[in-house]
């Protein structure tokens, strides 16, 4: 290091000190609010807010999916493509958290990135977001999480196999790397030709030989299962492959890469846990928040408060990040992927995660 | 008026117990039919009144900033006595009782909501949404009435102490905000004994309030005064106007809803085993309406629907009005009474109320202007006299 070099770190603490305390002054003038209530007002987007987005473009894919392109807040950290977001958005004046895949290049110049939804039967948020969602709507963001991505040795051969809205990681991915890798199959199963999202781009790749595309449409031809993917990619044990779509498919496809001896070779994406055992519920109690309420057996503790008005700690929503974990101080939870069930004496406060967790006789939460 | 169990013409005598639950009925469905159509306008409702509000207590404060000059100071001091009152009723009030939880967001949840006030949210809740909405007046169980520090009943014994009772109820409404920490905190029975005045949650919660105290303290009456360099005196006396002003609206407000005449009151027994039905009856006969326009309404946060807002405490408060007619046709078919009249007519029968009692029973109804002098010659000798005096004058004047 040269004396002409400037040095921004002894500078820092005394910038940062100083912002506590005009922050701390700021808050005198604003109590029994915060300043940052009053800034929210005039731009929810800037640096130093709660982390949010503002929905800019609802553009239709398929007859029941979109792609929707978000401004993140300044604080919005880079995503690997492949990994997913998770956006608060109020439907029916409710806020719903939900994870979706991110679709867009890294990048952009319009600093936006984009999500693709597709509509399920019954989805409160996706069909919100797909039918009615207006531009200028401000949402809730987390930054980007996930495993799905490509690991930095890049694999020579890879295999994406995609149904439904499975693809969307995978787009992210394509979209991404494509470029780097001289070998990609990708395999897409949707009921037809016309239902597969991105379905022009994906033809279009292969058209110009960047990837060998296989669409299945399982109204024609059935559904995709691990015997009829090994007819379709015959090399398929000499591939990296990652995985995203219903939760039968991907079982189908973890038994047999193990089978195979090679379950390291798979990456798979879920979008929902797997619910196997269900069994009776009880009262759960909420001590802090002054909150009782009777939950059955198959329903997630979270889901179960959330709909009582609890304001509960959330993430993922199927059993991967810990963003939901409690104390539970006593009582009885039964892990609905496993059946497990966790109990408590009084005064043990063993955490438990409330997502995937329904009450299994009566339960005290310290929240 | 004494409690509704004690008196000769007892208003629901005519009421079966078929009716009371049928009554009860009827209201649990009207409730769940609100519960389920609430939604997008709703939320946008909510949203919209604290935008405003923050926008006005925003303007109207940097107004003070220049408030030596008088247009300033009555423009600043205007905007931000309506900021605070829409802050404490339509806003604080109603957020604390949990009716937007149901939004899921955290920025406006009773949980996470502190408000422009003296108590700290979490101890009026307390004291508030459990014990006085719980047990809305009940003599003895429900310290709303009067405060622990009245006399709201001709079943309270008068001593002459009372005889002040309008004095301090004015004081009381002046600094109405200090009231209810006081009051939140039981600082009465809490400060009467050693033991409970060393009680550590009572020390918790007594600390809780003063720091509470000394937040809003500084934020009026230093640093926005700071902040207004020469109009530092101007801006202080408009903070303390805009408190008092809001502190005086809002104890109105409170007042009409469970202290103009005619309003029941209840025996402590009578609660015992009481059904939902009979829960519903007390707050249908325990309430008063305050009628106005819908900016009437807004101001009072919707208290103004106080009969509705006790039914269901936890609807949003956008939506009484729309109940109103219901519940009001349900009390017309059960042959009840809704009591409802204009702000002005409600503040006076309470403050009405407020002199009967602190008199001696039949006192005030006894004096005409012919006897004036008598009565005040007896009131005299009530009050200097010792109980036993009082006692027999009593006697006479009720025989």
């Amino acid at each position: 290091m040269t004396a002409t070099v400037p040095r921004p770190s002894s500078a820092w603490p005394v910038l940062g000190k100083l912002r506590d305390r005009v922050v701390k002054v700021a808050e005198l003038v604003t109590t029994p609010l915060l300043p940052a209530d009053y800034l929210d007002l005039v731009d929810p987007l800037r640096s130093g807010a709660a982390l949010r987005g503002r929905i800019e473009e609802v553009r239709p894919e398929t007859r029941d999916a979109a792609t929707v392109v978000i401004r993140p807040g300044r604080d919005w950290l880079p995503h690997t493509p492949g990994q997913y977001v998770r956006i608060g958005i109020d439907v029916d004046g409710v806020r719903q958290w939900r994870a979706y895949s991110i679709t867009s290049v890294l990048g952009r110049a319009d600093g936006c990135f984009t999500i693709t939804v597709k509509a399920i039967p019954g989805g409160k948020v996706s069909n919100h977001l797909v039918r009615r969602a207006r531009p200028g709507t401000i949402v809730q963001l987390d930054q980007a999480t996930g495993d799905f991505v490509l690991p930095a040795q890049r694999p020579e051969k890879c295999l994406f196999v995609t149904a439904g809205s499975g693809v969307t990681p995978v787009m992210g991915i394509l979209r991404n790397h494509v470029a780097d890798h001289d070998d990609v199959v990708v395999v897409h199963s949707a009921p037809t030709a016309d239902d597969v999202i991105f379905g022009a781009e994906l033809r279009e790749l292969a058209r110009t030989g960047q990837i060998r595309l296989v669409e299945r449409h399982t109204q024609t031809a059935g559904l995709l299962d691990a015997a009829a993917l090994a007819e379709l990619v015959p090399d398929l044990t000499e591939r990296s492959t990652w995985a995203c779509g219903p939760v039968g498919l991907l079982e189908a496809l973890e038994e047999h890469w193990a089978a195979a001896g090679i379950p390291d070779q798979l990456y798979t994406e879920r979008f929902r846990p797997r619910v196997l055992v269900t069994g009776e519920g009880g009262t759960v109690n909420f001590a802090r928040s002054s909150r009782s309420l009777e939950a059955d057996g198959a329903t997630p503790i979270l889901d179960a408060a959330e709909e009582a008005g609890v304001l509960m700690p959330s993430g993922c929503r199927m059993g991967i990040c810990y963003g939901c974990v409690l104390p539970l101080r006593e009582g009885a939870v039964r892990d609905l992927r496993t059946g497990e069930v966790t109990t408590a004496a009084p005064g043990d406060g063993v955490l438990i995660q409330t997502c995937i967790s329904a009450a299994a006789g009566a339960c005290d939460i310290d929240h | 008026m004494t409690v509704l169990q004690k008196k000769s013409d007892n208003p629901i005598a005519h009421l079966s117990e078929a009716d009371i639950e049928s009554i009860g009925l009827e209201l649990d469905a009207l409730r769940q039919g609100v519960m389920d159509s609430r939604g997008d306008a709703d939320a946008a409702y909510i949203r919209r009144v604290i935008d405003v509000q923050r926008k006005l207590e925003l303007g109207s404060r940097a107004v003070l900033l220049f408030s030596k000059f008088p247009p300033a100071w009555v423009l600043g001091t205007v905007g931000l006595s309506v900021a605070k009152i829409l802050e404490n009723m339509e806003i604080g009030h109603n957020i604390l009782h949990g009716q937007w939880d149901w939004m899921r967001d955290p920025k406006i949840h009773s949980t996470t909501w502190e408000w422009d006030m003296a108590s700290p949210s979490e101890q009026w809740k307390h004291s508030h949404n459990i014990l006085h909405h719980t047990y809305t007046n009940v003599i003895g169980k429900d310290n709303d009435l009067g405060y622990g520090i009245m006399r709201v009943d001709e079943d309270q014994k008068w001593v002459p102490l009372y005889l002040l009772q309008p004095v301090w109820n004015f004081v009381n409404a002046c600094f109405f905000e200090y009231g209810i920490a006081a009051y939140d905190l039981e600082l009465g029975k809490n400060l009467a004994t050693k033991e409970r005045r060393a009680d550590p949650s009572f020390r918790a919660a007594g600390k809780a309030v003063l720091k509470k105290i000394r937040k809003q303290m500084t934020k009026d009456y230093v640093v926005h005064p700071l902040l207004s360099g020469p109009s530092f005196l101007p801006t202080l006396a408009a903070n303390f106007t805009a408190n008092v002003v809001r502190n005086l609206w809002s104890h109105s407000v409170i007042m009409c809803g469970h202290f103009p005449e005619g309003v029941e009151t209840f025996e402590k027994k009578s609660i015992d085993g009481e059904t939902r039905g009979e829960w519903y009856l007390r707050q249908m006969l325990g309430s008063a309406n305050i009628s106005g326009s819908k900016a009437m309404h807004i101001m009072t946060g919707n208290l103004s629907h106080q009969v509705e807002h006790h039914l269901f405490p936890d609807l949003p408060s956008n939506r009484y009005s729309e109940i109103a007619p219901k519940v009001q046709d349900l009390f017309d078919r059960y042959g009840l009474r809704y009591h409802s009249a204009s702000l002005p007519r409600q503040v006076g029968s309470a403050w009405h109320k407020v002199l009967r009692l602190s008199l001696p029973n039949g006192w005030l109804a006894q004096t005409t202007p012919a006897n004036v002098p008598a009565q005040v010659a007896k009131l005299y000798k009530m009050t200097t006299g010792g109980p036993k005096v009082r006692r027999q004058l009593q006697q006479q004047a009720a025989a």
